[in-house]
């Protein structure tokens, strides 16, 4: 008997459609989020993670009745988040049939929004986004999607938030996201090792071999990416299969 | 004849609600006792604080309506924190009453593992299930909670393991409970729903 570990897509999502930050571009379209999600439930998807990307109030308009119909093709976890500033906020998410909710910008702003999430709904339904960028030979935490600085030692406010509640950790290197050098193993084994919560690490994956090492060195509990998924040349069962014939506690039926 | 899903006003009701009518059962939210009367079977999901869930169920009436269908032999699922709700009491509400239908107490997992319990882990089943039936062993279900019953419960007949024993199945008469989310389950959860759908035929 053994928890397996997790492999999560990630869709990013802008005014109803999944896509993908491109440098000097903007953004390519990906697809539909729900014929996406249908795809990654059947190749064998542990879970499955939403953000709200959208710039325009219109945008964000979409994003509940995109949660819906995103739950409506899945029978594994889904996460949502972006821009939840109220619990209010993360109940209308809840409620349109995501698990969990993940908080960031407004956790650092006013922390007592985890606890407040996480006495209502539980601490299994509060996931804290930690985006963070290397500092010498520490790492601080940014919101804002990586563009501001908090200040804040990111091991310290992970400690924090989950005192107050959050049930998991969505850890992002910014140093690595979309460079695809790999996870960053020593940053995820770091958190790991100072909560008490399961961590899943993202930012940097390209090979199965990125993700066999931050499930072994990283001591992450789960692993996100995104683009690597959308584009059907890497599967999530193929993926899986590499990971179990080298060890890794995998959970390979549907 | 329909399935009455127990509304205490948080959880994950559209997630159960959806699973069990892509099934093909016919269901409705009960936010009152006479639902609970007329069902087929009650399913009592449960995400959250088990203080929160006790005080719901009371806010609406429905947990004398519980015990009642409890005692006429009803079929009842409870899922996750349904599940421990159907216990006396839980270390994660001191004070707070359960249902009662059994006398143990629901514990906090230990602070030697990672808490909450988040993931796909594997049972082990010790007694005959009808909720297992035809389930390979060594299957996967999908787990998230910080308290869980002692296996050593008596009506469990699937253990897992994080941090001590627990009940991940029980069964009991009409009852049945599971520590995992069928709903979240993939095709092997799906299996466990319709094995209860098939029992209250």
């Amino acid at each position: 008997m053994t928890l397996a570990r997790r492999i999560i897509p990630c869709l990013d999502v802008d005014a109803g459609r999944v896509v993908k930050g491109i440098e000097f571009e903007g953004l390519r379209d990906m697809g539909d989020p729900a014929e996406l999600a249908a795809r990654y439930n059947r190749e064998g998807a542990d879970e499955l993670v939403i953000l709200d990307i959208s710039a325009s109030v219109q945008g964000r308009g979409t994003f509940l009745d995109t949660i819906h119909r995103v739950a409506e093709q899945l029978n594994i976890p889904l996460t949502a988040g972006g821009g939840i500033r109220k619990m209010e906020e993360g109940r209308a998410v809840l409620r349109a049939g995501a698990d969990k909710v993940t908080v960031n910008t407004a956790a650092v702003e006013r922390p007592e929004l985890i606890s407040e999430l996480s006495q209502q709904f539980g601490a299994q339904a509060v996931v804290l986004s930690l985006d963070v960028k290397r500092k010498g030979n520490s790492w601080e935490a940014y919101t804002r999607g990586g563009r501001d600085a908090t200040g804040l030692d990111a091991a310290k406010w992970a400690a924090e938030a989950v005192s107050r509640g959050a049930g998991e950790l969505l850890l992002t290197s910014i140093d690595r996201d979309g460079t695809c050098s790999g996870f960053d193993c020593e940053l995820t084994a770091k958190i790991a090792q100072t909560v008490p919560v399961p961590v899943i690490a993202s930012g940097g994956a390209s090979t199965f071999e990125d993700f066999l090492a931050v499930f072994t060195g990283g001591q992450a509990d789960a692993a996100l990416a995104a683009s690597i998924f959308h584009q059907e040349t890497r599967s999530i069962a193929a993926m899986k299969k590499f990971l179990a014939e080298r060890g890794v506690p995998i959970r390979l039926s549907r | 004849m329909k399935i009455a899903i127990v509304d205490y006003g948080a959880g994950n009701l559209p997630s159960v609600e959806r699973a069990l009518r892509k099934l093909g059962a016919e269901t409705e939210r009960a936010v009152e006792p006479r639902q609970l009367e007329t069902a087929r079977a009650i399913v009592l999901p449960g995400v959250g604080h088990f203080a929160a869930f006790v005080a719901g169920l009371r806010e609406r009436n429905l947990t004398a309506a519980l015990r009642a269908a409890f005692d006429a032999g009803r079929p009842m699922l409870g899922i996750c924190l349904g599940l421990q709700a159907m216990f006396a009491s839980s270390e994660e509400a001191p004070g707070e009453a359960g249902l009662g239908f059994f006398p143990e107490q629901v514990r906090a997992l230990p602070t030697t593992v990672k808490s909450p319990h988040i993931g796909w882990n594997q049972l082990r089943q010790t007694r005959e299930s009808s909720l297992l039936r035809g389930v390979p062993d060594g299957a996967y279900f999908y787990f998230a909670h910080s308290f869980a019953l002692p296996a050593s419960a008596e009506p469990t007949v699937a253990a897992c393991d994080h941090g001590f024993e627990f009940a991940a199945v029980i069964e009991r008469g009409s009852l049945r409970g599971v520590q995992f989310h069928p709903e979240k389950s993939g095709q092997t959860g799906a299996h466990v729903l319709r094995n209860f759908l098939e029992s209250i035929q």
